[in-house]
């Protein structure tokens, strides 16, 4: 078991031993990303303080927290969108962007203009564009990883869909498989299984961990607890700071639960219930359009 | 049959016809983009700031589309600057560009003592006036415009409908937006002249909008967009040449009713067929 394995609480009283020095260098060179009291945020306004984390090459990470917590803005700042204040962070080896092609960005639904003119195969497609670089067109090989990519997500009969006109499930079944298409090495997903059916998370989740298991390493944030804690591999719970960083058995315990969400949490009898777990999703930051298809089929 | 071909005899309708058929077609190029991509009002501002750079031309004697180009490049790039840059939003900053860059026209050609040259011409536009020189220029800077767009096909797509996705994977979606506002601005100047400056707006945003409410695929938006365009153009040229009426205001007019018409009969329209109004329900 690595650092990274043990039960961190940063926030407040030190439960687990501190990373020692050693540790810490080895940890980052076998990360895939690896942050170092990271602060940032959007037109000064501070929305994550002080994070540090180190994600091993093949681990399935979920990040949660509350609404407002920074989630979003975690995962822009490892896929490059966005610049730390301070601290430092390196993605697959390098700054944020270095390594861009080797990684998978997936936007929350929200961010994602479902009215677009574009089929299902258009987007998976698009996966494959920044490898062929310009003025390249997608060829046969480029072909076969689209068809491959929706036949693991189970598209393949929709391929010539309107996007708009998927179900939710089918929605995030489409953008996971642009980014399996993509071959990535580092998948960073915003609320991959949010508003979606239990069949379609539990597809969802095996191709993410069967993909970790090919040494892919898996972001995602997530609502979902449940889904955290029976599907994730390790748990992150943030709320403007790292609260807890380890396994998520370990993470997912009542007390630090109601660190990480504040008084939004209730706890009956062992068992966890959490006030404001609705999937509302964060205020868009300035500059990114927000689409809210009230038209979407359930 | 006449109608058709006499005034082909002159060649200032050829040339008109052949700028009103480029005019048509780059703006349903780009202003496909401008669609998906919500610049509508940017486009507008655009056109509007070309007005300083033309008077700023006549005063110094230099090329119009030199001065319309450098104008309106400049403030594309500068609003593409700002809503990156600035807190403001897009819009307030625009609405300040505009108005602040059309005064700016305004006040420079109201300083012109030695002639006085026809504001209509420039406001309204006088396709049936382009020059041969003006025609090879107008050639040329459409053909790059499009030239762009074919080399960035790919990229622009997945920048225009995922930007964020798009600039993760290594897309430098911050120089393709300032591309894009580039392109809008080179194609207001080649439309310019047909339209004027107050109309190029429809000749950018009426053709790919028509399309958009009857196409489910972007190729098939662009083609659709670049039919009505070329087809409005030459339709309002000739029916303003037989009717001896104003060729920009009735290439607009020709553009706004098929606009109205797809609108009525196209998919989710009040007249469309039930089957399309379905489809469009479950597309948005």
């Amino acid at each position: 078991m690595t650092a990274s394995h043990h039960l961190h609480h940063d926030a407040a009283g030190d439960v687990a031993p501190r990373v020692h020095e050693a540790d810490a260098a080895h940890a980052r060179a076998h990360a895939d990303v690896w942050a170092q009291d990271v602060s940032v945020g959007y037109d000064g306004d501070p929305v994550l303080e002080h994070v540090s984390l180190a994600v091993e090459a093949g681990t399935l990470l979920a990040v949660v927290g509350p609404n407002g917590a920074g989630k979003s803005t975690l995962l822009k700042v490892m896929a490059g969108l966005l610049r730390p204040w301070s601290g430092r962070i390196e993605v697959l080896g390098g700054p944020p962007g270095r390594e861009a092609r080797r990684v998978a960005y997936v936007p929350q639904a929200e961010a994602v203009d479902w009215a677009f003119p574009v089929t299902v195969r258009d987007v998976v497609t698009m996966g494959r564009y920044p490898a062929l670089g310009a003025l390249r067109q997608p060829g046969p090989t480029d072909r076969r990883a689209v068809s491959a990519a929706l036949e693991q997500v189970k598209m393949s009969e929709h391929g010539a869909t309107q996007i708009g006109s998927l179900s939710g499930g089918q929605r995030r079944r489409v953008f996971l498989a642009r980014a399996l298409a993509s071959e990535a090495s580092l998948f960073l997903l915003d609320e991959p299984v949010t508003g979606i059916d239990a069949a379609t998370q539990e597809d969802l989740m095996d191709i993410l961990e069967a993909q970790t298991k090919q040494g892919k390493t898996v972001v995602a944030t997530t609502h979902d607890l449940a889904c955290a804690a029976s599907r994730f591999q390790r748990v992150l719970a943030i709320n403007r700071t790292v609260i807890a960083d380890g396994p998520s058995s370990l993470v997912l315990d009542p007390d630090v639960l109601s660190r990480a969400y504040g008084g939004h949490l209730l706890v009956l009898a062992g068992r966890t219930v959490l006030l404001d777990d609705a999937h509302h999703h964060d205020e868009p930051p300035r500059g990114e359009r927000h689409y809210h298809d009230d038209r979407q089929r359930p | 049959m006449d109608q058709i071909t006499a005034p082909l005899a002159y060649d200032f309708f050829v040339r008109a016809l052949v700028a009103a058929v480029l005019a048509g077609l780059v703006c349903a190029v780009v202003g496909s983009y401008v669609v998906l991509k919500g610049l509508a009002f940017i486009g507008d501002a655009i056109s509007h700031a070309a007005f300083p750079g033309i008077v700023a031309a006549l005063l110094l004697k230099g090329s119009f589309y030199l001065g319309a180009g450098i104008a309106a490049v400049a403030t594309a790039l500068a609003i593409g600057w700002v809503s990156r840059h600035s807190r403001l939003r897009v819009d307030t900053a625009i609405g300040v560009v505009f108005a602040g860059t059309f005064a700016l026209g305004v006040f420079l050609f109201s300083s012109i003592r030695s002639f006085v040259p026809e504001p209509l011409s420039y406001f309204f536009g006088n396709i049936l006036a382009i020059g041969p020189d003006d025609l090879v220029g107008l050639l040329v800077l459409g053909g790059v415009v499009l030239a762009l767009v074919a080399v960035f096909w790919k990229e622009l797509l997945y920048a225009t409908f995922d930007p964020l996705g798009a600039a993760a994977s290594g897309l430098p979606v911050a120089r393709l937006e300032y591309l894009v506002l580039a392109l809008v601005a080179l194609t207001i100047v080649v439309s310019v002249q047909a339209v004027g400056i107050i109309l190029v707006v429809a000749m950018l945003v009426t053709p790919a909008a028509t399309a958009q409410l009857v196409s489910v695929r972007y190729t098939r938006l662009m083609a659709t967009a670049v039919i009505v365009g070329i087809g409005s153009a030459v339709g309002g040229l000739y029916a303003s040449y037989w009717l001896d009426v104003a060729s920009g205001a009735t290439i607009v007019l020709i553009q706004t009713g098929l606009f109205l018409t797809a609108l009525l009969v196209g998919r989710g329209g009040p007249l469309g067929t039930r089957r399309a109004r379905a489809q469009m329900g479950r597309a948005g």
